[in-house]
């Protein structure tokens, strides 16, 4: 009998992968994350103009939408430059990794990354006052003005960091010894760099642009101060849209809009993984 | 230069050392180091982690430049030339192959690289392939190898371009035993067939004594010995050599005798030994000896004291015996057992010593 | 053959190749520096033109008088600052008044956002610890559905919690219809809804870091050195959640800044009348026209943002010195 208690005892360990509660906060918590959104695209086939009372499925809404003008006027804007930006951004922040990874502490190594990190330590809304504030002060003292090219140089600045993060994180991973093989092979830099560390580099380029594109593509707050008249992005519009009244095309396009922002996220998501494996 | 021809050795270093960083964290990876290594030679750098031996081989391969000193090659200094100028090709340690080329893609990537002709190329690949026997593997990524093929693809890469010399760094190490004893003939083969100066960098003694033509230890920077497998093995020169090339045993002696270039030393267990004298030795100094396991030769004894067996181990070819003197200290003796009369010893059996003359080497301290 | 003469040769120990030996490397070394400064150029200028020059640009406009219409006058004046705490008086513009009105509005935005970080982490940490003790399998799926989130659009997701907790919204038709209210509830345009939308903005920020820190921990280790009796509380609250700390303090810091700082959530569920600092900057932007003021209160923002920032290098410098990093 005693035996028995013993044994019971000791056979009973901590076990600290359960705690009780944890489980059922961490179903919460994603069900919180989740839930809007699902119910924003599910309402969104919803034939009825209530966000609330389903009746039956039906793309309507979406099919207005597409017809909408203005809607397709802004997803050009947003598709031109998210695809510019995150190019432009891509290539320095490319340049900017080659140049600070796998490399001895160089004097001016902290400041050259806290610099290229900048855009995000500053709150969003401090930036988009600080880059009108320039622009303002560059077209009225010295007549400079770029037009759309103004919100191209300020998205282009706050996508490097996301491109530059992925494409270091990747050239960290290839060793070194690569590139030696290569130049005992006979190659020189720009042989070496073309023929091995770049397409070796290929998929943290991907990621990085991905990533870029996605930040890009969804940027509100420095974009509504930036942006000129007739430089509507799709999340302005929506923006604008809901401030006068939800409708259901609202939901129609935000369902689309999520979409391309899910879509790039796992196409970053497998390209990261795959990059890995070699 | 004006070296005639006879004195220009396919590899030189003269004067060598290497510092790695600065002020109180300053390595020297090498200390002052010369050798001239011979055309056509199987030549070997032998040593701990540490001692230098991968240092040497990059500076010879060009990845880094010396410190001090200038490296030669065909007797003309290769100082100023980048790693992609030099006629040497490497073997890497982690292979290096190109994950995203194919296996004949990498073996024909020094040849593009230098220009050669297409039409040139592709044969070139092929002898290559069939000279390592990897013929038809040629589509495959390396990520599709074993080790033992992802090696040979490296050395088959590197032999493509003939170069005057080709550097190996420890391309064994991540094989295991069957497949590295296969590799040993093969790459020894492939150095007689192709009369290429190979320099071989490992740890493993046995694979420096099988394979070299002439062996260079080293250890902290700096070359303990340089000679041929027989010399290194039978006349260690000093301490650190006799202990890092197979077993040895360190007795400490006294000089007893000394008679031009023999001596007599005892040891305080009362053994004898004849051997060769190094400079200095007068009667009455204290020397270490060297002494090989295999050399000692034991046979039963009646005597009540003496030395005793205390430990004996079966090892299939051999068997190790540990034998403890009469002054505490203890030997190691490995007996053949294939040896007719060899009379297994087991432990509490007191045996007599018997060393032949010569056997025995007195050590530089 | 002559061992010892190979070995050593101290005449030959500098030759001229010794000293060409220098020279090269040195220029290789001033080689590569060329290169590497010419490869980070496009980066730092851009960011340094573009991002850290603008900044500069406010700080210069929160002391000059703001322009008739737009922009600035290019008189200096400290009254961007002084407006902050004094405002001109309605009748007599020569005298001043202390007004709470713009520290009312920084003190609710520090509310709110500390409201949002406790509430995330109260949620966020049993979360993260659970996601840290599935199958490594599992582990990645779960890290994946926190990390979504956080790239999708911002707007979007708030746009999403407003059409449900609205009047309209499914929150309130389903309790009236399982007969739990009479009247809708109004949840939206309130101090809670923002704070609710901050919560749900930045819960994947609080997550993923404690997800981090306590994925290093081996729980075998903690789990088989405790004595069976020692309680599962005691264990949690005196060895774990100190290893947790480090990933902690960055859930904390990682919400509580954008949360401060934030524009769209006090807009869209707070209605204009809830204001936060990010609303407060942008009017002076917008419709109230006054530049200087709106810099002056963004870079206030960006002081208590730096102060932060700040207390989180100071804590894990100093956690990492102690040898618990």
């Amino acid at each position: 009998m005693v035996d028995a208690i013993i044994r019971h005892r000791t056979s009973r360990r901590l076990n600290l992968r359960y705690q009780p509660g944890f489980g059922t906060l961490a179903f919460l918590c994603l069900f919180m994350l989740y839930a809007p959104i699902v119910v924003l695209i599910v309402f969104s086939f919803n034939d009825n103009r209530s966000v609330a009372v389903w009746t039956e499925f039906s793309t309507d809404w979406y099919v207005s939408a597409f017809h909408n003008e203005g809607i397709r006027a802004a997803a050009w804007v947003s598709l031109k430059l998210a695809t510019v930006a995150t190019i432009v951004a891509t290539v320095i922040a490319t340049a900017a990794a080659l140049a600070t990874t796998r490399t001895r502490s160089f004097r001016g190594m902290t400041t050259a990354y806290l610099v290229i990190n900048q855009p995000l330590m500053v709150p969003e809304i401090v930036t988009a006052v600080a880059t009108l504030s320039f622009f303002a002060l560059l077209r009225a003292e010295a007549g400079i003005y770029f037009g759309f090219g103004n919100l191209v140089i300020a998205h282009t600045v706050f996508c490097i960091p996301f491109a530059y993060m992925p494409i270091r994180a990747r050239l960290e991973d290839m060793n070194l010894t690569l590139e030696e093989a290569a130049a005992d092979l006979y190659a020189n830099a720009w042989q070496t760099f073309y023929r091995v560390t770049l397409p070796l580099l290929v998929p943290g380029i991907a990621a990085g642009a991905m990533l870029a594109f996605i930040v890009s593509f969804d940027d509100v707050i420095i974009t509504v101060f930036v942006a000129g008249p007739g430089e509507t992005t799709l999340p302005i519009y929506i923006f604008g849209a809901i401030r006068r009244g939800v409708t259901p095309e609202i939901n129609a396009i935000s369902t689309i809009v999520l979409g391309v922002s899910v879509l790039f996220v796992t196409l970053f998501y497998f390209i990261s993984r795959r990059g890995r494996n070699r | 230069m004006g070296v005639t021809s006879e004195q220009r050795s396919a590899v030189e270093a003269r004067g060598v050392t290497k510092v790695f960083g600065h002020g109180a964290d300053a390595v020297r990876a090498l200390d002052d180091v010369s050798i001239r290594i011979h055309e056509n030679e199987f030549f070997t750098l032998l040593g701990p982690s540490g001692c230098g031996k991968t240092t040497l081989l990059r500076l010879i391969a060009g990845f880094e430049l010396p410190s001090e000193g200038e490296i030669l090659l065909d007797g003309e200094p290769v100082g100023h030339l980048p790693p992609n100028r030099r006629p040497v090709n490497t073997v890497f340690q982690s292979y290096a192959l190109f994950p995203h080329m194919t296996v004949r893609q990498n073996i024909a990537f020094g040849l593009e690289m230098r220009g050669v002709e297409r039409s040139k190329i592709n044969p070139t690949v092929d002898e290559m392939l069939q000279l390592v026997q990897l013929a038809g593997y040629g589509a495959r990524r390396p990520s599709q190898l074993s080790g033992g093929q992802q090696q040979r693809v490296a050395l088959a890469r590197a032999l493509a371009n003939h170069p005057k010399v080709l550097l190996l760094d420890e391309p064994l190490s991540a094989l295991d035993l069957k497949l590295r004893q296969g590799m040993r003939v093969e790459l020894k083969n492939l150095q007689q067939q192709t009369g290429i100066t190979f320099i071989f960098v490992t740890h493993d003694q046995e694979e420096a004594l099988t394979m070299s033509d002439r062996i260079a230890v080293m250890d902290r920077g700096q070359i303990q010995q340089l000679g041929d497998p027989n010399e290194i093995y039978e006349q260690p020169i000093n301490r650190f050599v006799a202990d890092f090339i197979g077993d040895t045993n360190f007795i400490s002696a006294r000089v007893v005798a000394s008679d031009g270039g023999r001596a007599r030393c005892r040891s305080e267990s009362g053994l004898e030994f004849d051997c060769a004298a190094i400079d200095n030795t007068q009667v009455g100094r204290d020397v270490t000896l060297a002494l090989r396991p295999e050399k000692i030769r034991l046979a039963k004894s009646e005597a009540s004291a003496g030395a005793t067996v205390v430990h004996a181990t079966y090892v299939g070819t051999d068997t190790n015996y540990v034998v403890a003197l009469s002054d505490e200290s203890r030997l190691e003796v490995r007996v053949q057992n294939a040896l007719d009369g060899h009379a297994r010893f087991r432990v509490g059996d007191r045996v007599s010593i018997d060393v032949p003359p010569g056997a025995a080497r007195m050590l530089v301290d | 053959m002559a061992n010892v003469s190979d070995t050593r040769s101290t005449a030959l120990k500098r030759t001229a190749g010794a000293v060409r030996a220098d020279h090269i490397i040195a220029e290789q070394e001033s080689r590569q520096r060329r290169r590497r400064w010419v490869l980070l150029s496009p980066a730092l200028i851009a960011i340094c033109v573009f991002g850290i020059l603008p900044l500069f640009i406010i700080v210069m406009y929160s002391f000059l008088t703001p322009g008739n219409y737009a922009g600035v006058k290019w008189e200096f004046s400290t009254d961007a600052y002084v407006q902050f705490l004094f405002e001109r008086d309605i009748f007599d513009e020569s005298v001043r008044v202390f007004t709470t009105d713009y520290l009312e509005i920084y003190w609710r935005s520090f509310q709110l956002a500390a409201f949002s970080t406790v509430a995330a982490l109260i949620f966020g940490f049993p979360a993260a610890y659970f996601m840290a003790t599935r199958p490594p399998e599992t582990r990645n799926l779960w890290v994946f559905l926190f990390t979504l989130p956080f790239w999708t659009n911002l707007l979007i997701r708030t746009y999403s919690m407003l059409i449900i907790i609205r009047d309209e919204g499914l929150v309130n038709i389903t309790l009236q219809k399982v007969g739990i209210i009479e009247q809708p509830m109004v949840i939206l345009f309130t101090d809670f809804a923002v704070g609710l939308g901050l919560l749900y903005s930045y819960l994947p920020f609080m997550v993923l870091p404690i997800y981090a820190s306590l994925e290093k921990v081996d729980f075998r280790l903690v789990e088989a050195g405790f004595d069976l009796y020692a309680s599962r509380f005691r264990v949690l609250w005196r060895i774990i959640i100190p290893l947790a700390k480090p990933g902690i303090i960055a859930g904390c810091i990682l919400v509580f800044i954008p949360a401060l700082g934030a524009f769209i959530t006090p807009i869209m569920l707070g209605g204009g009348k809830n204001l936060m600092i990010g609303n407060l900057i942008s009017l002076q932007f917008g419709s109230s026209r006054n530049w200087p003021f709106g810099s002056a209160a963004a870079l206030i923002l960006m002081a208590f943002v730096m102060i932060a920032l700040m207390f989180y290098v100071r804590t894990t410098t100093r956690g990492k010195a102690m040898g618990h990093g």
